[in-house]
């Protein structure tokens, strides 16, 4: 997180194809957008606003490799040379009674390592206080943000003029 | 030019809803005063949830002595109580994890509650197999931890020990899966509140903004947790299945179990699905989003389980002939024309025979009949589960142990107060969370809204055209 305050002029949108149209307006007019928000997953704004996409299904792949093996060694290393029992006359080493485990932890070390990883890189937490631009945003309305706390006058100018040749139903400008 | 949505899709928001509306309709329950109904309900659900502290508190003083269960029936009520709220909650994750990979758009309508659903029937079936332990005090020892005592280790190879493993990574999966779903929404109910309101959904919402990259790391996320959640839901009844296709019990140790017992679970979990939605939508006013097209589809799952597990009820009594296995055709004898024949045949009428009336159009369409078959199956698969269990340790292998099981008050307040207990939890959830998810409602309106497809949708055909590009 940024600690010293910026200014950002942002445009709300009454409808996705409307932010849609804008966003692409902005890139043929190479403009350089902050971020855009949006009150639920917008279909098809990822390449349009040139996002790569999610790495997080690696991430969750790793994971589960750690739960899998995690599960598999341990149960292999207890009943093989910490503390040996025969149950029911089989092996030690009895692997098809080691699957249901493996695979339990090989779901819950993927779910809760890609959830923790979600939650820290996108920065939300409990007690982090939302960068709110309009409460709006939330509900119904689709949000343009440009960063112009080092932007000449010339070019708010030039941004303000975007909002109104996008159709935006609202243009403001805020500190955070 | 209606041409852009195809006529196969239903009406999944009516009301010419804006986003706007969508907004308004499902945050207002959170924000307004409770509801007399709700006020009744809640107290209702509190006195049972009394009742079960009650009676654990009575069993815990006194000893599994005050339980029916016996030295022959030693898995009586507690484990059938257990395993019928295990199979409700596999609704849950089912409709939001397997209904995502085969982009079912109507799931957005119920997987809010019925997720929560899920988490509060885990709970509830937790409770049982803790308790019955006896001496509670000691339940940690379930979890493999290096210890004092050898160190002794718990028993990899048992399926009471994968229980523990499946469960508490099913509740904790379902969990995360829920809350993710849950944080947009709290952040919206957080942009319509003030002062002290505010602050507290401003700690449950992480600090959501809605920026484009966190929706689509949401979606990436919530994708993949569908992904590993839909095996982890079949293997969890499969796994609770195991606790008796391992044994050496005729009746039990049948390769049949895992199917059966995973295709009974969703069973009973839609139809507990059923039961709350057909209350849910009424009591708070969403009809419009909780649709008859809705309540269709899951009536569908519905017959197509029940009749799955019909089939299975007659497998078995067919193996059981076929295997030319005495002690195999005697279980199942007793368990049909036995002493607790009642309890065969009432699982054979609520199962089999209640959900074949959801062949009709009309039936599925119908919210009483829908509301009263669900209470039906529910009942149904209870007495599965008390067949299964009770029934076939009634008649062992030695006849001067065979015995007959009767539940306590004590058992029964216990199950009873589990009701309660669910109740409670899912009453107030309604008041502080949207029971539906609005930002997924949201993202299925132009698709799915009847002023954009259906017969409303010719003043809106412009609009309707522009759906057609967004989808992938």
């Amino acid at each position: 997180m940024v600690s010293d305050s910026k200014q950002v002029l942002y445009g709300l949108y009454n409808d996705e194809e409307d932010l849609k149209g804008a966003i692409r307006a902005a890139n043929a007019a190479h403009l350089d957008i902050m971020d855009v928000y949006t009150p639920f997953p917008v279909h098809g704004l990822d390449p349009i606003l040139g996002l790569k996409e999610s790495r997080l299904h690696y991430l969750g792949f790793i994971y589960g490799t750690i739960g899998c093996l995690f599960a598999f060694l341990t149960m292999t290393w207890i009943f093989t040379s910490d503390w040996p029992i025969v149950f029911g006359g089989k092996p030690y080493w009895s692997i098809p009674a080691f699957i249901p485990i493996t695979f339990e932890l090989t779901v819950l070390f993927a779910a809760w390592g890609m959830t923790l990883t979600f939650y820290t890189i996108c920065g939300l937490w409990p007690g982090v206080k939302a960068q709110t631009l309009d409460n709006r945003i939330t509900d119904d309305k689709f949000c343009i943000a440009f960063d112009v706390t080092a932007a000449s006058d010339n070019a708010v100018d030039g941004l303000k003029q975007f909002f109104g040749t996008t159709q935006a139903a609202e243009v403001n400008i805020k500190t955070m | 030019m209606s041409q852009a949505v195809a006529p196969v899709r239903h009406i999944l928001i009516e009301g010419n809803k804006s986003y706007h509306n969508i907004t308004e309709d499902l945050c207002t329950p959170t924000e307004k005063a409770p509801s007399r109904e709700w006020v009744i309900a809640f107290a209702l659900a509190s006195a049972f949830l009394g009742l079960y502290l009650f009676a654990i508190v009575w069993t815990v003083w006194k000893g599994i002595g005050e339980w029916g269960a016996n030295r022959t029936i030693n898995w009586a009520w507690d484990i059938t109580n257990f395993v019928w709220w295990i199979g409700i909650g596999h609704a849950g994750t089912l409709i939001s994890a397997i209904l995502l990979l085969f982009r079912q758009r109507w799931r957005t309508g119920v997987n809010r509650a019925a997720e929560a659903m899920t988490i509060f029937a885990v709970i509830c079936a937790g409770q049982f197999p803790i308790f019955h332990m006896g001496r509670v005090w000691l339940a940690f020892f379930i979890f493999p931890f290096p210890n004092t005592r050898g160190p002794l280790w718990t028993n990899f190879n048992s399926p009471l020990l994968w229980d523990v493993f499946a469960i508490s990574t099913y509740f904790s999966v379902s969990l995360l899966f829920w809350y993710t779903g849950l944080v947009p929404d709290l952040a919206t109910v957080r942009d319509r509140a003030t002062g002290y309101r505010r602050k507290i959904y401003e700690t449950f919402s992480f600090g959501w903004t809605g920026s484009a990259k966190h929706w689509q790391r949401w979606e990436a996320l919530s994708l993949v947790l569908a992904g590993i959640s839909t095996p982890l839901v079949l293997s969890v009844h499969t796994i609770v299945s195991f606790d008796f296709a391992t044994s050496v019990i005729p009746g039990w140790h049948t390769t049949i179990f895992p199917p059966y017992f995973v295709a009974g679970a969703i069973f009973s979990g839609f139809a507990m699905v059923q039961t709350l939605m057909v209350l849910t939508r009424k009591v708070l006013g969403l009809q419009e989003y909780i649709t008859i097209n809705h309540i269709e589809s899951m009536n569908k799952v519905i017959v197509l389980t029940g009749t799955i597990v019909g089939v299975a009820y007659l497998t078995e009594l067919f193996i059981a002939w076929y295997s030319g296995y005495i002690y195999e055709q005697f279980a199942f004898y007793n368990r049909v024309f036995g002493i607790y024949w009642w309890s065969y045949f009432g699982m054979m009428f609520c199962n089999v025979v209640s959900p074949q009336l959801f062949w009709s159009r009309s039936i599925r369409r119908s919210v009483w009949w829908t509301f009263f078959l669900s209470v039906l199956v529910n009942i149904g698969m209870w007495f599965e589960r008390f067949v299964i269990i009770a029934t076939t340790l009634a008649r062992d292998y030695l006849p001067s142990s065979w015995s007959y099981y009767n539940p306590t008050w004590v058992e029964i307040s216990i199950f009873t107060g589990t009701i309660g207990l669910f109740f409670t939890l899912y009453l107030i959830f309604t008041r502080v969370a949207p029971v539906i998810a609005i930002a997924e409602v949201k993202a299925i309106l132009k698709v799915a809204g009847d002023q954009y497809i259906g017969p409303n949708a010719k003043k809106h055909a412009d609009g309707a055209e522009k759906v057609e590009e967004p989808k992938h």
